[in-house]
Order: C-alpha cells, then sequence, then structure tokens
C-alpha cells in the first residue's frame, strides 16, 4: 500500500497529463449539475417561499416533509428515476435513460428539497419582519413571494450553493440512470468510482481533488458575486 | 439598476452552460449491457474504436455485475448482452428475453491472496481442496456478493466443496456486494483471499504484495456470451445495430482484436467464437 504522500504527488502529475479526457469529464459534470440546480432553483425558491411566507392546511406536513427529503439516499433517487425510464417502465418511450438527461433528472430530484427548505427557512424568517408592511400595501400572493425572495437572494445564493454541493458530490444516482458511459454519462464522481475499483487510487485521488477545486472555484465565484453585488447596492 | 443586470447576467450565463449543447449527433448508437470486469480490464476500450471505425455505430457499454446486467437487458434497457454467467445466459434466451447465445471468449478465474497465505494453499492448482482448506482455517475470504458471474462462479465452487460459506458471513467469509476491483480492494484491505477474473487482475493497479495462490484448474475456465435482446419483446431494441455488433465480435475481425489485447505482454482473453 503506497503511502498518502506518494498517491498525492502521482495524483497532481496524474491530473496535468490526463487532461483531454478529463475536460470532456469536467464539462459534463458542470453541465448535469448546474442545469440541475438551476432547475431546482426554479421549482424550489417559490415553492419554499410559498410555505415560508402563508399560512395553510398541511404546512406543518409539507415542512417535515420537504426537510426530511433532504436526506433522501441519491440510490433510491437512482432507482426510482431508473425504473421510471426504463424502457420497461412507464415513461420509458422517451427514451431518456443512459442519457445526461437521465442524470439531470435524478439531481433535481435531490436538489429540489434542498432548495425549497432553506427556502422556506430564510423566507419565514425575512417575512415575520415584512408582513404588516405587505398587508399594509395589500401585495397580492405573487407581489409578496417576488419581494421575499429578491430581498432574500444573498441569502438564497448560499441555499443555491447548498444544492450544487449536494449535486456535484453525488454518484449513487448518476450511476443508475446514467450507466457511467463512457463519452455520454461519464462524470466526475462515476469516474473515481471507476477507477477506484480498478484499483487506480493515485487517478482516482487525482480526480477527486480536482472535484474539489472545481467546487472551490464555482463556490469562490458565487460569493465574489455576491460580494460585487452588495457593494453595488450600498455604493 | 446594476445589480439586476449582475443578476441576469449570472443567471443567463449559467443557463449557457448549462443548457445541453446540441451533441454532436452520433448516426446511430447502440446500449450493450456487460460485466465489470470487460470495463475493468480496458477490453472494451481496445475493440470498440475498431468496430466505431468500420460501422459508425457507437458502441455504449453499461458495466454493471452479471445478475443487473441481465436484469437490465430484461427491462428492455439494452440491445445487447455481453456477460458471463453461461447459465444465467441460457435461461436468459429461454424466457425470451434474448434471441440466442454465442460464445464469444473465455478466461479463467484465479484465487488471489495475502503473501502470508494462512490457509497454505499457494501452487495448489485443485480449487475445491484450496477452498476446503481455506474454510477449514477460517482465513478470510472476500466475496462479491452481488449476484454477478464472478460471484455465480464462486457459490458454484463452494457447493462443488460442500461448504455452506454463506452460513459464515460476516465472519471469515466477507461478502463485499460490490464490483471485482472494489472487492479486490476491499479483500485486501483485510489480508483475504479472493475469486477474481485473471482479466481484472492483471489490469488492476492496486496489486500490493497480493499475488496469485491458486490457477490452472479447468473448474476455473470462465467463458463470455454474447446476446441480441429480443426485439420481439422490447420494440425499442435497435435489432439490426446490435446485431451488426454481435456479428463484427463473432468474426474473424473481432476475434482477432480480443486475442490482441494484451496488457504487460499477457493475452487478457481467448476468443473462442463457433467453438
Amino acid at each position: 500500500m503506497p503511502s498518502f504522500l506518494d498517491i498525492l504527488t502521482e495524483a497532481l502529475g496524474l491530473i496535468l497529463s490526463w487532461e483531454r479526457a478529463l475536460s470532456e469529464i469536467v464539462i459534463l459534470s458542470l453541465r448535469v449539475t448546474l442545469t440541475a440546480v438551476v432547475i431546482s432553483c426554479v421549482l424550489g425558491l417559490p415553492l419554499g417561499a410559498m410555505v415560508g411566507a402563508f399560512r395553510f392546511p398541511g404546512r406543518g406536513l409539507l415542512t417535515v416533509i420537504l426537510n426530511a427529503l433532504m436526506g433522501l439516499p441519491p440510490v433510491v433517487v437512482g432507482l426510482m428515476v431508473y425504473l421510471t425510464l426504463s424502457a420497461s417502465g412507464p415513461m420509458g418511450a422517451l427514451q431518456l435513460l443512459y442519457t445526461p438527461a437521465a442524470m439531470i433528472i435524478a439531481q433535481t430530484i435531490l436538489v429540489t428539497p434542498i432548495v425549497a427548505a432553506l427556502t422556506k427557512q430564510v423566507v419565514e424568517d425575512l417575512h415575520g419582519e415584512y408582513a404588516e408592511q405587505f398587508a399594509s400595501f395589500g401585495l397580492t400572493a405573487r407581489d409578496r413571494i417576488a419581494a421575499l425572495l429578491w430581498d432574500a437572494r444573498y441569502s438564497l445564493l448560499t441555499v443555491a450553493l447548498a444544492g450544487f454541493g449536494r449535486a456535484v458530490a453525488e454518484v449513487g444516482a448518476v450511476l443508475i440512470v446514467g450507466g457511467n458511459i463512457n463519452h455520454v454519462t461519464r462524470m466526475m464522481t462515476t469516474t473515481i468510482a471507476l477507477e477506484t475499483s480498478k484499483g487506480n487510487l493515485e487517478l482516482a485521488l487525482a480526480l477527486g481533488l480536482l472535484l474539489l477545486g472545481i467546487a472551490v472555484i464555482v463556490n469562490a465565484s458565487v460569493m465574489a458575486l455576491r460580494a460585487s453585488a452588495v457593494r453595488a447596492t450600498y455604493a | 439598476m446594476l445589480r439586476r443586470h449582475i443578476f441576469s447576467l449570472t443567471a443567463s450565463a449559467l443557463l449557457a452552460l448549462a443548457l445541453p449543447g446540441a451533441t454532436a449527433a452520433q448516426d446511430q448508437f447502440i446500449v450493450v449491457q456487460s460485466t465489470t470486469s470487460t470495463q475493468n480490464s480496458g477490453l472494451f476500450e481496445q475493440i470498440l474504436p475498431l468496430f466505431q471505425d468500420q460501422t459508425d455505430i457507437e458502441v455504449r457499454v453499461v458495466a454493471v455485475g452479471t445478475g443487473q446486467a441481465i436484469k437490465n437487458a430484461m427491462n428492455g434497457d439494452g440491445d445487447v448482452l455481453f456477460v458471463h454467467a453461461k447459465a444465467a445466459e441460457e435461461a436468459f434466451v429461454a424466457e425470451g428475453h434474448g434471441v440466442e447465445r454465442f460464445d464469444v471468449m473465455y478466461n479463467d478465474f484465479v484465487i488471489v491472496g495475502p503473501p502470508s497465505d494462512p490457509a497454505g494453499v499457494a501452487g495448489t492448482r485443485d480449487v475445491v481442496a484450496a477452498l476446503t482448506k481455506i474454510a477449514e482455517v477460517q482465513a478470510p475470504f472476500a466475496s462479491r456478493g452481488d449476484d454477478s458471474g464472478t460471484h455465480k462462479a464462486e457459490l458454484r465452487l463452494w457447493k462443488e466443496v460442500g461448504i455452506d460459506a454463506q452460513a459464515a458471513s460476516g465472519g471469515w467469509y466477507r461478502e463485499t456486494g460490490s464490483g471485482m476491483g472494489a472487492t479486490l480492494n476491499t479483500g485486501a484491505g483485510m489480508g483475504a483471499y479472493i475469486l477474481t477474473d485473471r482479466a481484472t487482475w492483471i489490469a488492476y493497479g492496486n496489486k500490493g504484495d497480493y499475488q496469485i495462490v491458486v490457477e490452472g484448474d479447468p473448474k476455473m475456465f470462465n467463458q463470455y456470451g454474447i446476446i441480441l435482446v429480443n426485439p420481439e419483446k422490447h420494440p425499442t431494441v435497435k435489432a439490426e445495430a446490435g446485431q451488426a455488433f454481435i456479428d463484427w465480435v463473432l468474426s474473424e475481425a473481432g476475434q482477432q482484436a480480443i486475442a490482441d489485447y494484451m496488457i504487460e505482454g499477457k493475452q487478457l482473453f481467448f476468443p473462442n467464437a463457433g467453438g
């Protein structure tokens, strides 16, 4: 068993020497994950805001469900999506199995509850401060949601990043519905799993470090954007 | 409204990156349900480009355990099944899920173990004797435990030994429930004996001080077969392209490509179509 340090040095060399095949995998990973996060935000932000801002029967139950769904095991989601998209499943005719679209669907199911549940919390707190003003302006429900989401936008960026973190690190779901097909559905995490099973621990670790690096870059970009937006607002 | 501007800019940038770009439309592709041993050994990376160059049919390989590959194919999620569990393959065809089964190639299973060789089986040829000894001294043995072709072969061998190894599961007999490579990683980590196909072992990059301890018993023969998923049962099956792939694999060119695949000067698979 080589030492961790040996692996680390070799890993860095491998990242540098493997770039062509790697860029394809990195781009696919980002494409799938970011698409899933964007869709999850489109679905989860309004949903979370509604649950956070309004009182209605079943609200408590919905909150519990959303919170529980944050812990959905990726493999289970993968199986559900597989059974749905399988040629003998209800949506088999779409022929989406083993495509990036299938992976986007699976990750969207994983990420939407996270976005919705965290948005609910953010919006609920904010709504406490705004409720009287809203009432005095006589705003419609739709305007209220829009105003709350807009004013909470900086916190919601962090919410989106939490969703991104979940999606980008996930392997169980995309492995099942994507099939880890070379040049078609091979992502960072599935490549790491594959290289580990081939016993290429150095390469697997190298990819892991790269994945970490990409996550850092995405997070840093969003935070930089946020900082400049904040500066622009208060300048 | 600078801030609005920044946000819409971000949103459009994200979308641009995220929207599925027009994927270079391949003329045609087929999905092959296959096993981890063929993928982990690197065979497909060697032979598929040759086929694709000739026919413009892209071959997309889903590599899972033989058990899962057969289930996936039964659901119609694949055009061709390329696995190694003859009995299960024949059942697959008999139940009408597949058109016909052809022998493609073989290699063999070996048992690898730690240099300390706690059961003293190194150099044994007789696999039944070796497994008996391992069970007697209760030396750790790592099983795939995943209903794969290798797992089925292993269970068959235990049956011949006449020992219910699974009764000791969790003790000296350990089921990893994962692919060949993952089982090698785990098994080597606990100093266990492991039954593996030779191709995966040769290609495996994390051998450490492990070595082959048992090999050469005819009982450890490992036959691979290929089957077209039945288009009458599953209309989405691309019968023509799938058949073209099978024909090529069984042809002289395909068989030669398999024979030519070597790692460190060692041939991994031995073609035997038509045999």
